[in-house]
């Protein structure tokens, strides 16, 4: 009697049947999600959108002692 | 500093995140109800084996593939806003926002990824039963992840359970337990995903309602009106039960947001709930900020304080009296709140002077001043007020948040009476025949959408000026960037959430017009 494959052979091959015998709407909502997800991951948030207070500064005290000084200097 | 940081900036960072959030939650209440009424249709089809059940579920699966697809991820730009454009804010709020966003991480990775590839790649792979749980799954996982969201912005109208820690500038939680179950929260989080299931249910309706007026799928379309019709009634009723307690809940949390969107200056006992109103210029100022005044309005007597406290002896304060005080009602002006607010922050500051100094004895009075309750609650409750200027300033925009709340309330009534009527008619046997009702149940299509998205800028624009309730004004919150690099991100957006938006209505045009598959 022939043995079932691993789980893991089992789980690849559900995807990769799936992602093969996808309809073509699927295709196209996948090209739609990586084209976003690079838009949003290589080049918005590598360009634009950098966390600005682990850019400016090297430790949490660092931005500690920064947020503090907008909290209280102001009039 | 912030006392001079640009206007515009503010103004235009707050323009950039509502468009980011008006899209992101153009995409997300569809996810949320069309994923149990798809589980409704699968579970009818498992019970009976009827396979036009099954088709019906796998065609309402493919719109929901669709949007799910076109709307994931969409979130994660707020999240970069976050680190970006509103980083003081981020740092204050420390862990409350990263606990229940980490939750919502996690479960929108397991539940919702792993068994959206179920319902999706198993319908020949996976045993019925296996399918159908991973349904479920994937309908009660999207719904378990719109709870923390709701749970960290909650906290934004209501702070609780947390204290500040004046040596890391950043609120710590002491009690997970009362940020999730903050009054707001619970009340938010029913009214939320009711919105959903409610939006949902229109869409299904509607679509159904075009194959009948083009007569096609006639029992695909029939089915689907029953399940949206029961659905969304029921939807619409928790709509309207959770609207009214949440009206309770920012009645009592946030009395300034309850009387701006019932545009009530004077308040009273025996106050009247205003049905229908319009709004004009007027001469009336609060606390040196001119504010509109109704040209006409009608007004049920006694119903805001029967609404709000059950009686009409009941007193609702108005704008006047929360913004002016009322010693009466003991109720605090918002100048005697600014000058508490700046009580608090002076003992921030002589914090930092004490810890620069090295006064180490000093330092550790000052951080159990922190930790002690009647100085949060009499003090450290109202910092945010230490950076107004005026009282006016503590007035949202009474336009916006009345007619936002006011066209809200209407549209849910007429929900009501849209699935009503589906159900009579369907129930009579002449639904087919009756075309003005497909046709406006047709056109109806975009008003959920309105609804929902008025919702959010009722919550987000009635709690002006602040980004946590009476702790942080925006402008505050703000980082100090280019007002340039904010408007350009703004014009990325537009055109990136646009082309989405195109995309998934075009792919999905197309994938109703040709039907479920035979």
């Amino acid at each position: 009697m022939k043995s079932q494959p691993s789980i893991f052979i089992r789980v690849f091959r559900f995807y990769y049947d799936g992602f093969r015998s996808m309809s073509w709407w699927g295709k196209k909502v996948w090209i739609i999600i990586l084209i976003k997800l690079f838009i949003m991951f290589a080049i918005l948030k590598l360009f634009f959108f950098p966390d600005l207070l682990r850019k400016n500064y090297d430790t949490d005290k660092q931005r500690s002692e920064y947020v503090l000084d907008q909290l209280i200097n102001s009039k | 500093m912030i006392d001079n940081i640009d206007l515009s900036l503010v103004n235009w960072s707050r323009a950039q995140f509502a468009l980011t959030a008006i899209y992101h939650w153009l995409f997300v209440p569809l996810t949320l109800g069309l994923s149990f009424i798809i589980a409704f249709m699968e579970t009818i089809y498992f019970k009976t084996g009827n396979e036009e059940w099954k088709r019906m579920t796998r065609f309402w699966m493919t719109l929901f593939g669709i949007n799910f697809a076109i709307g994931v991820a969409t979130g994660i730009i707020l999240e970069f806003e976050f680190g970006t454009n509103w980083s003081n804010y981020s740092w204050f709020v420390g862990d409350i926002f990263g606990a229940p966003l980490a939750v919502e991480g996690i479960l929108a990775f397991f539940l919702e990824s792993t068994f959206v590839a179920v319902m999706f790649f198993g319908w020949e792979k996976v045993s019925r039963k296996f399918h159908l749980i991973s349904t479920w799954l994937v309908a009660v996982g999207a719904s378990l992840s719109a709870l923390w969201i709701l749970v960290a912005n909650s906290w934004m109208e209501n702070p609780v359970g947390m204290i500040f820690n004046p040596e890391t500038a950043r609120n710590e939680m002491i009690s997970f337990w009362a940020v999730l179950f903050n009054d707001v929260a619970v009340d938010k989080f029913l009214h939320t995903i009711s919105s959903g299931f409610l939006l949902a249910s229109v869409f299904v309706l509607s679509i159904s309602s075009w194959y009948l007026i083009k007569r096609r799928e006639e029992i695909l379309a029939k089915r689907s009106i029953l399940i949206a019709g029961v659905f969304g009634l029921l939807s619409s009723l928790l709509l309207a039960y959770t609207g009214d307690t949440s009206a309770r809940t920012i009645a009592r949390v946030q009395p300034v947001k309850f009387a701006a969107f019932e545009a009530l200056y004077t308040g009273g006992e025996n106050a009247g709930l205003v049905a229908v109103g319009l709004l004009k210029d007027s001469d009336k100022t609060i606390g040196g900020k001119t504010v509109k005044d109704f040209s006409f309005r009608i007004e049920i007597p006694g119903f805001l304080s029967v609404m709000t406290g059950g009686s009409r002896d009941v007193f609702v304060p108005g704008l006047n009296d929360l913004i002016m005080g009322n010693s009466d009602k003991g109720l605090l002006s918002v100048t005697e709140k600014m000058e508490r607010g700046k009580y608090a922050r002076q003992v921030l500051t002589d914090y930092k002077n004490a810890r620069a100094a090295n006064e180490v004895e000093k330092v550790e009075t000052i951080r159990e001043m922190f930790r002690d309750e009647g100085f949060r609650e009499n003090y450290f409750r109202y910092f945010g007020y230490a950076f107004l200027k005026t009282p006016g300033e503590a007035i949202p925009s009474v336009p916006v948040a009345f007619y936002s709340f006011h066209l809200m309330v209407l549209l849910g009534f007429f929900f009501i009476l849209l699935f009503s009527v589906a159900l009579w008619l369907l129930f009579r046997g002449t639904l087919s025949k009756s075309r003005w009702y497909l046709w406006i149940a047709l056109f109806s299509l975009p008003l959920p959408y309105i609804a929902s998205e008025l919702g959010w800028v009722l919550t987000e624009m009635g709690r002006q000026p602040w980004i946590i309730q009476d702790l942080m004004p925006v402008s505050a919150a703000v980082s100090q960037i280019g007002t340039g690099s904010v408007i350009t991100t703004f014009i990325l957006f537009t055109v990136l959430f646009t082309l989405l938006l195109v995309a998934e209505v075009s792919i999905m045009v197309r994938q109703i017009k040709s039907g479920p598959k035979h």
